[in-house]
């Protein structure tokens, strides 16, 4: 297919039409993935979260340059929300690492989630596929940050960042909403701001009562000074570059890599079997009218959920014997 | 199912860092119901070109108040057109004299807003005149 050898190829146009279409949810675009899908698993898949304003943009920026600096080529998606009273969408996350728009070794996307929870949008799975068989060296996805049910990423990422900001109040709310569970690597970011000490001892108690990590890997906390003052930023920059390979590779010394892969794997077959057993069903029902009748009823009270479920799914769905 | 949406962009090309207007351009686009890119201010013709490919972008709105659009507008065009976006769509806004108009439509740009315009007459026209580019 055409298409698939300029993905491979590296080719941006194709590729970002690739995602729009999958994002649009075009059948055609779905052929284009199943030929793209044996030519993914190369890249390192790193996820950022926190809370809005924590900085995960502008870290990305910082991380994308040191990636470039080590001569890794690098994928960047970045979600935001789509509103639910216009279906329109303002992806401002860009603005914060326009500097790398004309490096050919960086593509930058951004997503709207277009309805979907969990702070990711629906096509971003693909989307990865899509850069990963590009060759990128890294995909990094940052969520749309809303806190608490942030934990879509660990489905799709092999290494989760965690941002958190002295001084927010909601960081330890949102640490024991299961943001602790998901985080392969904390960084406070604006460390040089009052709170910063406190945060750090909450979330190294936090730890401590942890007893057991998979593969041994305690979450290390990294203090980011001011991004601003560029001199002892590098450190930090370098330190938390660094302790993201480390995890990668500890994942593959641990044989836990595969137990992420598998988790993408299972939510991925998941969500083909509803939409290739689903979409043909419900196409079909409004096109009857079934679909305006079972609700009238519905309001009617004539009957209830379940039963009209039952229904068509004894109508529609063919189960051999088993 | 299918679900086709308008991708536009607000980009300010050039010096001039009142991006304020580009943001509520920016704001009235959502609520107009595309998926809106902002790119932020001080952007060189080429960063605007690379980000419209990466984003795959209908149509690009530049805004520039400086006076420069008869340089940076044509200048977008030709780098967008150079880097394979024949199908983007480009429009233009700021403080530009009606005798300027002729020179930016040769040069490729399809829409001119200048103040005095209401941002619904913009969504009105964006609306009957681009269509996202997408086929199947
Ligand atoms: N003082 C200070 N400000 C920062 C730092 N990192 C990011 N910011 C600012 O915080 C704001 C939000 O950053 P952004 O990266 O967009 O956050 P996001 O919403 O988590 O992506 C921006 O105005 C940044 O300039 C930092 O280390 N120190
Ligand atoms: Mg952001």
């Amino acid at each position: 297919m055409e298409i698939t050898k300029k993905v491979r190829g590296g080719d941006v146009r194709a590729a970002s039409r690739l995602i729009r279409n999958l994002e649009d949810r075009i059948p055609l675009a779905k052929d284009s993935i199943k030929h793209i899908f044996p030519h993914t698993g190369k890249a390192h898949v790193i996820g950022f979260t926190g809370s809005p304003g924590a900085g995960k943009s502008t870290m990305i920026d910082c991380l994308v340059a040191e990636l470039r600096k080590r001569n890794k080529t690098v994928g960047v998606l970045l979600v935001d929300p789509t509103s639910p009273f216009t279906g329109g969408a303002i992806l401002g996350d860009r603005i914060r690492m326009q500097r790398h728009a004309t490096d050919p070794g960086v593509f930058v996307r951004s997503l709207a989630t277009r309805g979907a929870l969990g702070g990711l949008a629906k096509a971003v799975g693909d989307a990865i596929h899509v850069m990963d068989a590009m060759g990128k060296d890294f995909v990094i996805v940052e969520t749309v940050g809303t806190g608490q049910q942030e934990v879509d990423i660990i489905n799709h990422a092999h290494t989760v960042v965690v941002v958190l900001v002295p001084g927010m109040g909601d960081e330890i709310q949102a640490i024991k909403a299961g943001i602790l569970e998901i985080a392969d690597i904390f960084v406070i970011n604006k460390a040089d701001r009052e709170g910063a000490g406190k945060l750090y001892r909450e979330l190294v108690y936090m730890l401590s009562m942890v007893d057991k990590f998979p593969g041994g890997w305690k979450p290390p906390i990294i203090r980011a000074e001011n991004i601003f003052a560029m001199d002892s930023f590098q450190r930090s920059l370098d330190e938390m570059t660094n302790t993201i390979d480390q995890h990668y590779q500890n994942l593959i010394e641990k044989g836990l890599l595969g137990d992420r892969i598998r988790r993408k794997a299972v939510l991925e077959l998941n969500e083909a079997l509803l939409s290739a057993i689903l979409d043909p069903i419900l196409t079909k029902l409004v096109e009857s009218g079934e679909m305006k009748e079972m609700t009238d009823k519905l309001l009617k009270k004539e009957t209830d959920p379940y039963t009209l479920a039952e229904g068509v799914a004894s109508k529609y769905l063919v189960m051999p014997d088993v | 199912m299918a679900n086709r949406k308008l991708r536009i962009m607000v980009a300010k090309p050039g010096l001039d860092g009142h991006d304020r207007g580009a943001r509520v351009l920016a704001r009235c686009f959502r609520d107009a119901g595309y998926e809106t890119i902002y790119t932020g201010c001080h952007q060189t013709p080429e960063q605007i070109a690379a980000a419209a490919i990466q984003e795959d972008i209908d149509c690009v709105g530049l805004s520039c108040m400086s006076g420069a659009h008869k340089y940076l507008f044509p200048e977008c065009v030709r780098q967008i057109r150079a880097l394979g976006g024949d199908d983007i769509q480009i429009i233009g806004g700021g403080i530009i004299p009606k005798g300027d108009y002729q020179l930016l439509y040769d040069a490729g740009l399809k829409g001119i807003f200048t103040p005095g315009i209401t941002l619904d007459d913009i969504v009105k026209w964006i609306n009957e005149n681009i269509v996202p580019n997408v086929k199947e």
